[in-house]
């Protein structure tokens, strides 16, 4: 799936993570992270990044992360709604339906 | 730990930050809202979505009756909250401003068609609407009986107040008449009544009063506007010592009877029937839920 604008979702607050989405045709998939707990947990938020990004099919973005200690239930959603905003498409909550 | 089945408290979470989300886990209420409505700016309804979908579906609190408010029934974002929220698989969805029992029935077909394509038991969704204007209190009856998923009713006094040209007050004469409609229907279609919030959350004074008034109505329960205001509610809408041993002598009362035959039993001068045997078997009911009080053997 291919983006159509730079997007963002969340917050500086508390708990929560900041989530800028950008096209970047033929660059693949970069990630920048920010976040007080990069040492012990910056891989796997990186993780849950490239899995949203997977479930997408987007496989040309620049994404930055400024976490604020965002579980990754917060991560997972704030990503889920940059994409969308970035692709410009409703999320088809069916999908839901398929997950494990 | 599964939910007790107590309705005395509803405490509603603003869908839009992950710090509220999570900070409402923790305090003692019995239910859970998660607020896609008022508390969410328009231009994050899609965000709030995604938060709550994720708080409900993967992380809900074992312990407590799990609701998600969505938008207004005429509003545009209520189609994709319903996509949303019954695939959570909340306990109930809320529904702000019902007015009339035709709206239940069109959410109740809109619900079961989702249920049915997501693979969850048809039904399985309850229903909680909210009564915030005359029409609403009017056709109450007819809401709380519109649909087998109603479990229900709650009264929202600041619209109500505001759609009957009245002033909101502490002493709340202004939505006595709608709170005895919201109860009276409650209890025809043997579903549970929520009192309105009290929104002064500094006066704990006023709160005792407000819930000694609608305790003794007969609600199960009340919003509340702020985590102070729910252990006062909580401990209003729970058996008393002194109720919880009267309910125990009933019944040990009717027991003693049946062993020695004796067609009328006698409590305290009084005989006790078949009322005083329900509402015995109620108190106990709650109590037990609450924790207050243990079934020996």
């Amino acid at each position: 799936m291919d983006l159509k604008q730079p997007a963002m979702a969340g917050t500086l607050e508390s708990s929560d993570i900041q989530v800028t989405v950008v096209p970047n045709p033929g660059g693949g998939i970069a990630i920048e992270l920010d976040s007080p707990v990069k040492a012990q947990f910056g891989d796997a938020i990186r993780d849950t990044v490239r899995a949203v990004l997977a479930e997408f099919g987007v496989e040309e973005a620049r994404v930055q992360l400024l976490d604020q200690g965002a579980l990754d239930c917060v991560i997972r959603a704030r990503m889920q709604c940059a994409v969308c905003r970035a692709a410009q498409i409703s999320y088809d909550w069916s999908r839901e339906d398929r997950r494990p | 730990m599964t939910h007790s089945g107590l309705k005395r408290t509803s405490l509603y979470a603003g869908g839009s930050s992950p710090g509220k989300l999570l900070e409402a886990r923790f305090y003692h209420e019995d239910c859970l809202v998660y607020d896609l409505e008022d508390s969410v700016a328009p231009a994050e309804k899609d965000a709030a979505r995604f938060l709550v979908y994720q708080a409900v579906r993967w992380h809900r609190p074992p312990d407590k009756y799990v609701l998600i408010r969505v938008n207004g029934l005429y509003s545009p974002y209520l189609e994709e909250d319903l996509e949303m929220a019954v695939r959570a698989r909340p306990d109930a969805i809320r529904l702000p401003k019902v007015e009339h029992a035709e709206e239940v029935r069109r959410i109740d077909a809109r619900i079961s068609a989702i249920e049915e394509t997501a693979g969850i038991a048809v039904g399985q969704t309850e229903l909680w609407c909210n009564i915030e204007s005359a029409l609403g209190a009017v056709n109450a009856k007819e809401i709380a009986a519109a649909s087998p998923r109603v479990a229900a009713l709650a009264l929202g006094a600041e619209d109500y107040t505001a759609s009957m040209g009245a002033l909101r007050s502490k002493a709340g004469w202004e939505i006595f008449y709608a709170r005895m409609q919201v109860l009276e229907a409650c209890r025809l279609a043997g579903i549970s009544a929520q009192d309105a919030v009290f929104s002064d959350f500094q006066d704990e004074a006023g709160l005792r009063e407000d819930l000694t008034m609608t305790r003794g109505l007969g609600f199960d329960g009340k919003t509340v506007i702020h985590p102070r205001q729910i252990d006062l509610v909580n401990a209003a809408f729970s058996p008393t010592p002194k109720e919880i041993r009267n309910a125990l002598r009933v019944l040990e009362a009717l027991e003693e009877g049946e062993r020695n035959h004796t067609g009328v039993v006698v409590v305290d001068g009084s005989m006790v029937d078949k009322p005083m045997e329900r509402r015995a078997r109620t108190v106990l009911a709650q109590a037990k839920a609450a924790g207050l009080w243990k079934e020996e053997g």
